[in-house]
């Protein structure tokens, strides 16, 4: 069954609030999303009936928010096909995911002149981490291309992959809303000897996800772009791989033993998440994955196709050439991810002109610089959307729109 | 919420689509120095020539919004051919402007002595205030200015 943003919209409540005066026209979910009522009252149950620290205490409370965290992993695990609840490791965000992988694995397993390859259209949090092994271990960073049609270009991927030890991509562009070929990818780099690692960031919260199907030996996602509280993000990788990485940051939860001479770790996942844990945040996040598999990813995915293809016909039929919206046309190819430059108006202006008629919209370099310079501009405007928006929301921004031309066109 | 005529004031609008002293300087004699917005991706490029305590020619660059465009368009009209002292002054009736504190490391006078500023056009940019995410847009070439400004007094 189609889903209903109407009554959808009833589940989150911020959606209640005005703007200026005016009806909220949230088109900004690739940057976070709002959280529906289920979500939020899993957060404060938490706080209200059982918080207490995890895995340390034998009364009830602490039984019962260790539980609620391991729970948590459970849905987590089940909703993106992992096969042991123990490939889930709880992150402050995707950011911290990816950079786990490079602190620990690549610390470990990489040497100078090592290849990682990762594409033009990564989000700063797939390019830093690496230009930071760079610098400290002399890793050789290698980039795929992108065509002018938002795709990557795999021309050369066996020239780029020759050597390489990993190869690092967005399943999803959160620019261009491009949807990569995750599997083809992940099989070229095993070909190549080259593990996968797949920032799903802007995926896990709009496609089925399966880690299995995508062939990927790291997952990275956040929580908070999935209708999940901030402050909590995934990092899946295979059991073999957990296994030989060495701990990520050192401290409580994950040690076996401390002596003065030194320590041993505790086993994977708690391995990788010293310290006491963002236990609300993960509770949240399983109230979320609920509520995404309530409505359902195949669903969740039709809605985004439908909607994204309304908005890319209607931006397009009512601006022509005075809008020039970025990636791929089809969007069956792409996620409900727009950036757009209109009449060569800054994006800044666009996106306070916008404001005025509650539509908040994203406006900057969106943490990817290197594309930013692919793609020939400093800055775009960047409508996303999600479960809550229909197509009213992508008439306010079309009507909005036009507002821009009262200040910036003579 | 505050009127975007406030932000957009015409005379802003005047400078944002017909920039005064765009282009750029042979280095050396000036000296060039970049400034970014990590936020939003905004650049603005200074072009400076400091002799003898005077700014004798500034030109400007990069890409960015209407109000860092400007800002940076009325700010090299108001410097051209001033010296650096009055510069400082005023830097820092520019930063009060836009409700900044004195910068305790800046060697202008504070507020106490300082001459009372005519800042004229870059009055307009006042609005910008109200709309407090858009205050490093106005801002940032004033940055870029000391920063070049410096390093031609360091050369020199």
């Amino acid at each position: 069954m189609a889903l209903d943003p109407g009554s959808i919209r009833d589940d989150f409540p911020i959606m209640c609030r005005q703007v200026h005066g005016r009806r909220l026209v949230y088109l900004d979910s690739a940057a976070t999303s709002h959280k529906p009522r289920p979500v939020i009252d899993a957060v404060t149950d938490y706080y209200e009936r059982f918080n207490s620290n995890v895995h340390r205490g034998s009364y009830q409370l602490a039984v019962e928010a260790t539980e609620a965290l391991e729970e948590a992993r459970k849905k987590v695990a089940d909703f993106i096909g992992a096969s042991q609840d123990s490939e889930i490791i709880f992150a402050k965000n995707a950011t911290e995911a990816i950079n786990l992988v490079a602190r620990t694995w690549g610390r470990t397993n990489l040497g100078p002149g090592d290849p990682v390859v990762i594409t033009e259209l990564e989000h700063h949090a797939n390019i830093v981490p690496w230009h930071m092994l760079a610098a400290e271990q002399g890793i050789e960073l290698r980039w795929i291309p992108i065509r002018s049609d938002g795709h990557l270009d795999l021309t050369d991927l066996d020239r780029l992959l020759d050597g390489a030890r990993l190869l690092s991509v967005a399943a999803v562009s959160n620019v261009l809303g491009t949807i990569n070929p995750i599997r083809q990818l992940a099989d070229a780099a095993h070909e190549a000897g080259a593990l996968m690692m797949v920032d799903a960031s802007q995926y896990t919260p709009h496609l089925p996800t399966d880690v299995a199907e995508m062939g990927a030996d790291f997952v990275a996602f956040t929580g908070h772009k999935m209708c999940g509280p901030t402050g909590i993000g995934v990092l899946w990788a295979k059991s073999e791989l957990l296994e030989a990485m060495p701990p990520f940051l050192g401290g409580g939860e994950m040690i076996l033993n401390v002596t003065k001479e030194g320590f041993s770790t505790a086993a994977v996942p708690w391995k990788f998440e010293a310290g006491t844990p963002p236990i609300a945040e993960a509770v949240g996040l399983g109230a979320a994955v609920d509520y995404l598999s309530g409505l359902g990813m195949e669903q969740v995915r039709e809605h985004e196709v439908a909607l994204t293809g309304y908005a890319l016909r209607t931006l397009n039929q009512r601006y022509g050439d005075d809008i020039t919206i970025h990636g791929p046309t089809e969007p069956a190819e792409r996620g409900g991810v727009l950036s757009f430059e209109y009449k060569g108006i800054h994006p800044h202006d666009v996106a306070q002109v916008l404001d005025r008629s509650a539509v908040c919209v994203r406006a900057g370099h969106h943490c990817a610089k290197p594309l930013m310079r692919v793609l020939g501009c400093s800055a775009t405007s960047r409508a996303s959307m999600y479960v809550y928006n229909d197509e009213s929301d992508v008439d306010a921004l079309a009507d909005a729109l036009a507002d821009a031309d009262a200040f910036f066109i003579e | 919420m505050p009127d975007l005529e406030d932000l957009y004031r015409e005379i802003i609008l005047d400078h944002y689509r017909n920039p005064r002293n765009r282009g750029e300087l042979d280095t050396p004699p000036a000296v060039r120095a970049e400034g970014f917005n990590p936020l939003c991706g905004d650049e603005v490029i200074i072009y400076v020539q400091v002799a003898d305590g005077v700014i004798e020619d500034i030109k400007f660059g990069g890409q960015g919004c209407s109000i860092s465009q400007a800002s940076s368009s009325m700010m090299s009209a108001a410097v051209k051919g001033r010296t650096v002292e009055e510069l400082q002054h005023f830097n820092q009736a520019f930063r009060s402007m836009m409700s900044i504190e004195p910068d305790p490391d800046d060697p202008a006078p504070t507020n106490g002595n300082s001459p009372d500023v005519k800042l004229g056009d870059l009055e307009a940019l006042k609005g910008v205030v109200k709309f407090p995410v858009r205050i490093k847009c106005a801002t940032l070439s004033w940055h870029t200015l000391t920063q070049a400004v410096e390093e031609a007094q360091a050369d020199s």
